[in-house]
């Protein structure tokens, strides 16, 4: 007679083949998801000369660049409580913008041509990132001179939070932005990343 | 704040109890489907589930009811264990197909009593809730299933 409670054990037990059967099935619920438009949030992760970085996108567009400092299980985190929670790793909704930021440092590519989600700058911040979008590849502009843009020329400290804050940091320049006497001021991603794109804009051009 | 977690997560978490659970109630060829319909529902009603839930009891509870559907369906009676063509056994070469066959060939209250409490972990009141009856008619019902099963297995080791 077999022992009950070795069955019971094995009716409640992992199985080592299960992982592969979800793996595949996951990928069935991802692709019939994003059909049935029940996909709000895409995301994936790339591999870039900084490090790896997060992508993530809505239906609407790019909505969040994580930089290589950030937690990304606390970025997708705060992506599921700010859009929704419907989040799942489904990397063909950004091959358009992991090919895109690949060229970028690659330097075969000076703007990016994707859509762009803003739902998570709003007001103020809003409009300082379309203004920083103005600021064009290996060009610089000054805090101060981005709150005259921005209709505000007192905001320069707003303008810094901004720039903190961008949730697309890189597709929106906000390592384009210095202090008015030319040193480098903030970055959220830590200066170094800042130089290093700084750097990698300034270098004469091969691939355009 | 505590919100819902990415419903990443909560398929690296919870996919396989959740297959177990379509296996045993739908048996291996229905229960892919079953798993597919339990997780695309449930990101459907993600977004309204209330944080902090017990997400595992919840997919447990969805997948129950898609694969009890499947069978009801009719497209495919689970198989007798008679007709086996594998023969289980307790150790860890048991022919997981074998076992889940013998399991969806239980009486229906004892299959769901063994499937909510053995294999998807819910607690008996929570499996009674579902199966519409007492907890321990839902208690008595998962251990007359389990005895059941084991007689059903070592008959076919006997063989």
């Amino acid at each position: 007679m077999t022992n009950p409670d070795a069955l019971t054990r094995l009716l409640g037990a992992e199985r080592d083949a299960e992982a592969e059967a979800v793996a595949r099935l996951r990928a069935r619920v991802v692709s019939q998801a994003s059909a049935t438009g029940l996909l709000d949030v895409a995301y994936r992760t790339l591999d870039t000369p900084i490090g790896s970085l997060l992508l993530a996108a809505t239906p609407e567009g790019l909505v969040r660049v994580g930089l290589p400092n950030e937690d990304q299980a606390r970025v997708l985190g705060e992506l599921a409580a700010r859009i929704s929670p419907r989040i799942l790793h489904a990397p063909a909704r950004l091959d358009r913008a992991a090919r895109e930021i690949d060229e970028y440092f690659s330097r075969s590519r000076h703007s990016f041509d994707i859509s762009l989600d803003l739902r998570l700058a709003h007001g103020f911040r809003r409009s300082v990132l379309h203004h920083m979008l103005e600021i064009g590849y290996g060009a610089t502009a000054s805090y101060a001179a981005l709150a005259a843009a921005s209709g505000s020329p007192k905001a320069v400290r707003a303008v810094g939070s901004a720039c903190a804050t961008n949730p697309l940091p890189l597709v929106i320049p906000c390592h384009r932005v210095l202090r008015s006497d030319g040193t480098l001021g903030g970055y959220a991603g830590g200066l170094e990343v800042k130089q290093l794109l700084l750097a990698l804009e300034a270098r004469p051009g091969d691939g355009l | 704040m505590l919100g819902l977690p990415p419903f990443e997560e909560v398929i690296a978490a919870h996919g396989a109890v959740v297959l177990r659970v379509c296996r045993a109630v739908a048996g291996p060829d229905d229960a892919d489907d079953a798993w597919s319909e339990t997780f695309l529902s449930a990101l459907q009603a993600y977004p309204r589930l209330a944080a902090g839930s017990n997400v595992r009891g919840w997919l447990v509870t969805i997948a129950y009811r898609k694969a009890v559907d499947r069978i009801r369906a009719g497209r495919r009676a689970p198989i007798p264990v008679g007709t086996l063509p594998e023969r289980p056994s307790l150790d860890r070469e048991l022919s997981d197909a074998g076992l889940w066959r013998a399991v969806a060939a239980l009486a229906p209250k004892q299959r769901g009593a063994v499937v909510l409490h053995h294999v998807g972990g819910l607690p008996y009141a929570e499996a009674a809730d579902l199966l519409g009856t007492s907890e321990a008619a839902a208690r008595r019902a998962a251990a007359d299933g389990i005895a059941a099963l084991r007689k059903a297995l070592d008959r076919e080791e006997s063989i």
